[in-house]
């Protein structure tokens, strides 16, 4: 794992949805090495532990992209720097998903504020890709537009049927699994849905699945964010900052 | 530029910075962003004589001016740390201090006599660790337990044994000249402060293992006071901890009594906190034409 710290500048900022943002960050560096499913670990004016999150684009050799909620004080400050800020990171981190060219067929699934990942995906399979996405209701969905500018198939799901279908994305993600099996599931999104994807893919599917924690160092070496995971039939904590966010499935015991 | 060497029990340090037992794991992923031997030196994660899971998340949570933790040990154990993690560190020209914690005075000096036969430079050892429900907060809290653990582990080792104390007792002094008379050659404190934080909405801590350390910003002004009663209680030097994330925290540090500083959860917001809080203490000292940083240790001029 190669990482650097340093103040990037924030070229571009928009709001993708309530409490919700979109930021682009110049860092040539950081983005010709960072992969879909990697994550940033940000500074917060304030604030004793960084936030880590998940990397949405790539145009490697200029910018990486984020969209993130606030979800607390911490989210907030970063929510507070605007277009021309410097924002402090250390970049990029953890283990992201596997990237194969020879999949013909994968199925990403994305839960609530768990989607962004998924928008890095799409952008490397395209129309290789059908995408699930899950929103509690029409308003809360984001990245509709981006996602669908991948060429990848778009399913949308809500909670309460305000748009796409009415339900969870399990629905859709079982019927695509029943018609033909994907060379890969990619997924993020709340544990409960992670959960059942996991189920769904049993033993036959390669799935992974990107996992969310509180984290103090972001690298490896503080054992802050301890993930109960099976290896070999042996049971032991893995790290989400170092050892995932992204997991095989089959790994993770919840 | 200032003399910022200093002499912990006959080992010579380079600058007075340390990073803490617990943050810097055993060195490797800090080195990503500077040589090693930038450092005074490093204590590295705390390690048991046999491997340790650790316990559930969460562990971590922020809170104001700091952050709780309960990591719980987590530590690969002491025979791959002498395989695998020593040998690397040794190569890295600072100071290695072999932090090591045990449920029993038994099994703190086993660990302890492996590390004898190595060219480790110092032990220090947690009597303070909150986490562990064995042992732990139970030998740093007691006079009586504090000596008979340090005593057993002075036994095993002719290294320089540092005895890292919790605060989280009556009387910090009292344990402190229990432990200098079992043998310590050096005390380092503060450990975290127990604390714990609820989530009103779920009615759950935050923390899966309910309590946990904390440390950070908040728990700097009890460490100075801590660190200036021990120094004036024992004839030992005492590295200061707790909550130092600038140079001139470090420097208050040392005034108030401590021989070298020891940086923790600074690190997590800069991870460069050790080579930079040892920059500034520089500074400082030049600034006020002090020539050498072991000039200011105890210099505090109480009321």
């Amino acid at each position: 794992m190669k990482y650097t710290q340093g103040k990037f500048i924030i070229t571009k900022k928009s709001a993708v949805g309530q409490n919700i943002y979109s930021y682009t960050i110049s860092c040539p560096e950081v983005s010709s090495i960072a992969v879909p499913g990697q994550f940033v670990h940000i500074r917060a004016e304030g604030h004793t532990l960084r936030r880590p999150i998940s990397i949405c684009g790539i145009d490697p050799g200029r910018t990486i992209r984020i969209v993130f909620e606030i979800r607390g004080e911490g989210t907030a400050a970063i929510a507070r720097l605007n277009e021309g800020d410097l924002i402090d990171m250390i970049a990029p981190l953890g283990k992201g998903f596997t990237v194969n060219d020879d999949f013909k067929k994968v199925i990403l699934v994305g839960g609530g504020i768990g989607t962004p990942p998924m928008l890095s995906l799409a952008e490397v399979y395209g129309s290789r890709a059908a995408v699930i996405c899950g929103f509690r209701s029409c308003n809360a969905a984001i990245l509709q537009e981006d996602l669908k500018k991948t060429g990848a198939q778009l399913i949308l799901c809500t909670d309460d049927g305000s748009a796409g279908v009415h339900g969870f994305v399990t629905d859709p993600l079982a019927e695509l699994l029943e018609k033909e099996t994907p060379d890969a599931v990619y997924a993020c999104g709340p544990m409960p849905m992670l959960r059942s994807v996991a189920e769904l893919c049993g033993k036959n599917v390669f799935c992974e699945i990107s996992l969310e924690e509180r984290m103090a160092c972001g690298i490896g070496a503080c054992l802050g964010c301890a993930c109960r995971i099976d290896r070999n039939g042996e049971e032991h904590f893995a790290h989400v900052c170092k050892d995932g966010p992204v997991f095989n499935a089959r790994e993770v015991i919840r | 530029m200032a003399d910022l060497s200093v002499n912990i029990c006959g080992i010579d340090l380079k600058n007075p910075v340390i990073p803490a037992s617990g943050v810097f794991g055993y060195g490797r992923e800090y080195e990503e962003f500077y040589p090693l031997s930038e450092l005074g030196g490093i204590a590295t994660k705390g390690t048991t004589l046999n491997k340790r899971t650790g316990n559930l998340s969460p562990r971590i949570a922020e809170t104001p001016g700091g952050m709780l933790n309960s990591v719980g040990l987590q530590n690969p154990g002491i025979d791959h740390f002498i395989e695998t993690e020593l040998p690397y560190l040794l190569k890295k020209d600072t100071v290695i201090i072999a932090n090591i914690a045990g449920s029993t005075p038994e099994e703190c000096a086993a660990v302890a006599e492996k590390l004898d036969s190595t060219d480790v430079h110092m032990i220090e050892l947690n009597i303070s660790c909150p986490n562990v429900k064995q042992g732990g907060a139970a030998f740093g809290t007691d006079c009586t337990t504090a000596s008979e653990v340090t005593r057993h582990v002075r036994r095993s080792t002719k290294k320089p044994l540092i005895v890292k104390l919790s605060p989280n007792v009556t009387s910090i002094t009292e344990i402190a000249k229990a432990v200098e008379a079992a043998g310590a050659d050096a005390l380092s404190l503060i450990n975290t402060l127990l604390g714990m934080r609820i989530d009103i909405d779920t009615m759950r801590p935050v923390l899966r293992n309910n309590v946990g350390g904390l440390s950070g910003p908040a728990v700097f002004p009890v460490a100075v006071r801590m660190v200036w009663q021990t120094a004036n209680a024992v004839n030992i030097p005492v590295i200061g901890m707790g909550g130092i994330t600038t140079g001139r925290d470090a420097v208050e540090m040392m005034m108030a009594g401590a021989a070298a500083v020891q940086v923790g959860a600074a690190v997590f917001e800069d991870p460069y906190a050790p080579v930079r809080i040892a920059a500034e203490m520089n500074e400082f000292l030049d600034s006020r034409n002090i020539s050498s940083v072991r000039d200011i240790i105890g210099a505090v001029k109480p009321w």
